[in-house]
């Protein structure tokens, strides 16, 4: 088998290994270099992470089993002293590595300002993982400042996900408008206006004069005097190729490393690919004609024929909510003419440039919605002549009635680019979806890699999917909330945290609810999820409770209520019982019944007599058992050591202690619990939401069991030795379930979703993340644990609930 | 019959996205007020299986009755989606610079009076 070393793991590399294991896994044993300690990863996903709106395990393009499925050797975290062109061989810092092929592909480095003060502590560039890892940790502290240089495509989206995590942010642009290579001047001026409108302040034509500080960053001066306050600069105003090592291997280097269409480079035996390359005297930055450039590199390895050339490029910003969209060339000049529609209040700016009949520029902004089709314009080279009046309004306008957008995707033709990061045409996704049977947006990414990378194009996939299988496609991999929106409920939660949101019309207002005021779906959920995020914060909002949650009992069918006080891990008391009989005599309350949970149920309460029975049992020392809420429900007990003569722990006194730690507390679905003393489970521990059974040794911590629609038993969580310790523990793990819980969704079904390992990581393994769980628990119930019965039993709460608004008697009706 | 007003009280005895029931010789009335401050009432019956339908969630001009979750347009009493049935709305009123609410009964009486020949 011939030895494959590559240096460097980006996207360029990473794509090349890909088409390569594709064609034959067999054909070349791989050594991979990275001086990253880590693997392949999206890089160009990187905002999304900044911003809190991706996680960086979504942007993991290979994991460790796909390395070591294909038998790549990794060398992650190892740097690259030299090549020797004459042994065939790298040399690591850890050893050498022979080579047949060699492909470098070291990418590029940031661009330094070179002013006095870029080696302060708080300086940075935006480049890797690392250096995303510092902006996140930067904006944790409350009202710390940043500024960007370079309000070009990096510096922009790093901007806006600092301001999405808080921080306060000035961005410096030395040219006169915002992205001056992608935007003419025009759309700049709006993408300024919108950032600013986010919270960004631009300053544009600011030279940087130096960074001040001792030894961390204080601030930035600028050439004209001002200073701005700092404690963080990340500097984005470009990138430089790096190719040391090709150059000191002796290979032909301008500025970047030469490579012909094949990759090759000076030496036969070695290749490069990515940015580190430079090809007819270009340089390349975009992610493109990288993915090009390694399917050539991919099949010339495989001894066939292919050819690298440079096509056309686009632009697309990825910042939520700001549009924009360039490609070609839009210059203006002799012998160019160009279209221009403004639309001013709606921020809409659409400019073509045309060049004998012939369109080679647009940009847009605001409304993005034909880019595809200007682009293929641009790329064909085919006469606009015939269009040119309605041209600007784009292809819906074209032949007559407007199009719906399904026509549209279908009348695009076969050869139409729908990826533009990779490269893929409509006929491959729709000719690998019928060939491969595929049916998942994630299956076709996988197969033609389209929207794999910056997903700005999987609206489009969708609908040739959609085209391809008729009905039997489901476009929402993720099921939406409901349907006032298009997220599912893990983007809400996130995008409630990641934005800040803390109302709910703040909600529907930032992630564009298509209804005006939600449904009774997803306000309920909505509801939970801002209590759980910030308590004591957010104002529980009443009118989006379902009534169970509203009056604190239970509808009925004739609507008369059922009413369950608690009984801590099921222990009563002859005064409590009198006072429940006393209750159920004076208000005629027509049953009395035992719950599964070991309380009492009195049904067909009539609203009106809800405060008063409240007040009987307040006065008795009874709360609100809850029996009506997603929230801790009941934990139910056997009679341990206290009586039982196989007892082995104080069951019944744990029960009770947990439920008094934890009643108030809402949870994504009910959570009931139980506590058996021995492992004969007379508390039936083992199908309870969480359980514990107790032994000689201590406490076995269950959860996730499941005895309704569904019938599960538990899984073991852990063991521990006392009762702290086991309250710490189901304190953290509901508290998980809380903050990760999608409303509705019980704990074996959240189980399930995440997986036992992601929840053992959090609240078993590492004890710090266990404490911080529980604090967070602690924390909201120092508002959550009111009685909600004494609230409007005697406080004054909500008493419009229980009273008709008005009467009107026989003889008014009559008149 | 002409149609008599009845006062039945102040818009901001509702809440906001919320609904009250007044008690009348014809059975309860839901009265709802929306997130835009317009008022509707209808009969407090579900049409599926007769839930309290001023129990229920408010939601844009409908409500979702509590029971099994049915949607019913405050407009005109239809339920939504592939459901069929209606309830009966009633006229209501309210005056813009008072904030005072009236409601008849006209619909329900008229019922009566039919009934009654």
């Amino acid at each position: 088998m011939q030895k494959l070393v590559v240096i460097g793991a980006g996207m360029a590399s990473g794509r090349v290994l890909e088409n390569l294991f594709e064609t034959d896994p067999q054909a070349y044993e791989v050594t991979l270099f990275n001086a990253e300690p880590r693997g392949n990863y999206n890089r160009i996903m990187l905002s999304p992470v900044l911003s809190g709106e991706k996680s960086f395990d979504e942007i993991v393009t290979h994991n460790e089993g796909w390395y070591a499925g294909y038998k790549v050797a990794c060398r992650f975290g190892e740097k690259v002293v030299s090549i020797d062109r004459a042994r065939k061989v790298v040399v690591g810092e850890n050893g050498e590595a022979p080579y047949d092929k060699l492909i470098i592909a070291t990418g590029s480095v940031p661009f330094i300002v070179p002013v006095e003060g870029r080696d302060l502590e708080g300086v940075i560039t935006y480049r890797d993982l690392d250096d995303t890892n510092v902006m996140i940790e930067a904006s944790a502290t409350q009202g710390a400042k940043a500024v960007v240089i370079g309000g070009g495509l990096l510096g922009l989206e790093a901007a806006a996900g600092l301001r999405l995590r808080g921080m306060e942010v000035t961005v410096l642009h030395l040219s006169g408008h915002l992205m001056d290579r992608q935007l003419d001047e025009a759309a700049g001026y709006l993408l300024k206006r919108d950032l600013e409108k986010r919270g960004i302040a631009v300053m544009t034509k600011a030279s940087t004069q130096k960074i001040l500080g001792t030894e961390r960053v204080e601030g930035v001066e600028l050439a004209d005097g001002t200073v701005l306050p700092a404690d963080l600069v990340v500097m984005a105003v470009g990138i430089r190729p790096s190719a040391e090592i090709a150059k000191a291997a002796g290979l032909a280097v301008n500025r970047a490393i030469v490579v012909d269409a094949q990759l090759r480079t000076s030496d036969p035996d070695i290749y490069a690919v990515g940015e580190c390359t430079e090809f007819n005297g270009m340089l390349f930055g975009l992610v493109a004609p990288l993915y090009d450039q390694a399917k050539v590199l991919a099949k010339v390895l495989m001894g066939e024929a292919d050819s690298f050339a440079v096509k056309e490029l686009s632009t697309k910003l990825k910042v939520t909510g700001c549009d924009l969209f360039s490609a070609g060339d839009f210059a203006a000049g002799e012998g160019r003419e160009e279209i221009v529609l403004r639309d001013p209040s709606h921020g809409v700016y659409r400019r073509l440039v045309i060049e004998n009949d012939r369109l080679v520029g647009a940009v847009m902004y605001g409304d993005t919605g034909d880019a595809n089709w200007f682009f293929d314009l641009i790329r064909d080279g085919s006469s606009v002549a015939a269009m040119r009046d309605t041209l600007i309004f784009g292809q819906s306008y074209q032949g007559g009635s407007p199009l719906d957008p399904m026509a549209a995707v279908a009348a695009l033709p076969d050869d139409a680019e729908i990826c533009g990061c990779n490269g893929v045409c409509k006929s491959k996704i729709t000719g690998t979806i019928t060939a491969k049977g595929l049916t998942s947006l994630d299956e076709v990414r996988a197969h033609t890699k389209a929207s794999s990378s910056c997903g700005t194009c999987t609206g489009l996939v969708e609908q040739l999917m959609a085209l391809t299988l008729g009905a039997s496609f489901n476009p929402q991999a993720v099921k939406p909330m409901c349907g006032c929106t298009d997220l599912g409920h893990a983007d809400v939660r996130r995008l409630i945290v990641a934005k800040e949101l803390k109302s709910i019309p703040e909600v529907m207002q930032e992630l564009e609810w298509k209804t005006s005021c939600g449904c009774a779906k997803c306000r309920p959920a909505l509801n939970y999820y801002l209590i759980a995020d910030w308590p004591g914060e957010y104002r529980d909002d009443e009118q989006s409770r379902f009534i169970n949650e509203r009056v604190h009992a239970n509808i009925q069918k004739d609507g008369t209520y059922s009413v369950v006080p608690r009984m801590w891990g099921g222990m009563t008391s002859a005064s409590e019982l009198r006072a429940i009989a006393d209750v159920v005599d004076k208000f005629n309350i027509p049953s009395v019944k035992c719950t599964g949970g070991q309380r009492i149920d009195m049904l067909g309460v009539k609203k009106e007599d809800l405060p008063a029975v409240w007040a009987d049992l307040n006065a008795a020392g009874m709360v609100s058992g809850a029996a009506y809420g997603k929230a801790l429900r009941t934990v139910k007990t056997c009679v341990g050591t206290d009586w039982c003569r196989f007892g082995t722990q104080d069951s019944t006194g744990l029960g009770m202690r947990i439920e008094k730690f934890m009643w108030g507390s809402w949870t994504p679905a009910k959570v009931k619990m139980a506590v058996s003393g021995c492992p004969r489970n007379c508390a039936e521990a083992t199908c309870k939401d969480v359980g514990v059974i107790c032994t000689d040794a201590g406490y076995e911590i269950h959860f996730a069991g499941a005895a309704g629609l569904d019938i599960k038993g538990t899984e073991v969580l852990t063991q521990v030795r006392t009762e702290e310790e086991a309250i710490e523990m189901i304190v953290a793990l509901v508290q998980l379930y809380r903050e990760q819980g999608h409303y509705l969704e019980r704990i074996y079904k959240w189980l399930r979703r995440v997986g036992m390992e992601s929840i053992k990581a959090a609240v078993v393994e590492d004890a710090a993340k266990r404490r911080h769980y529980f604090d967070r628990f602690v924390k909201s119930q120092e508002t959550a644990q009111r009685d909600p019965w004494a609230d409007r039993a005697t406080g004054g709460v909500a008493s419009h609930e229980f009273k008709p608004m008005a009467e009107i008697g026989f003889k008014e009706a009559a008149e | 019959m002409s149609k008599a007003w009845h006062p039945i009280g102040q818009l901001t005895d509702i809440p906001k996205r919320g609904s009250r029931c007044v008690a009348t010789p014809f059975g309860r009335i839901a009265v709802f007020r929306t997130a835009e401050d317009h008022v509707f009432a209808t009969e407090d019956r579900c049409p599926h299986k007769g839930g309290p339908l001023s129990q229920g969630i408010v939601h844009d001009a409908s409500v979702t009755c509590p029971l099994h979750n049915a949607v019913i347009s405050l407009e005109t009493g239809e339920m939504q989606g592939p459901d069929e049935g209606r309830v009966r709305t009633y006229a209501i009123r309210l005056d813009p610079l008072t904030g005072a609410i009236d409601l008849s009964l006209a619909e329900a009486a008229a019922d009566m009076t039919q009934a009654a020949e």
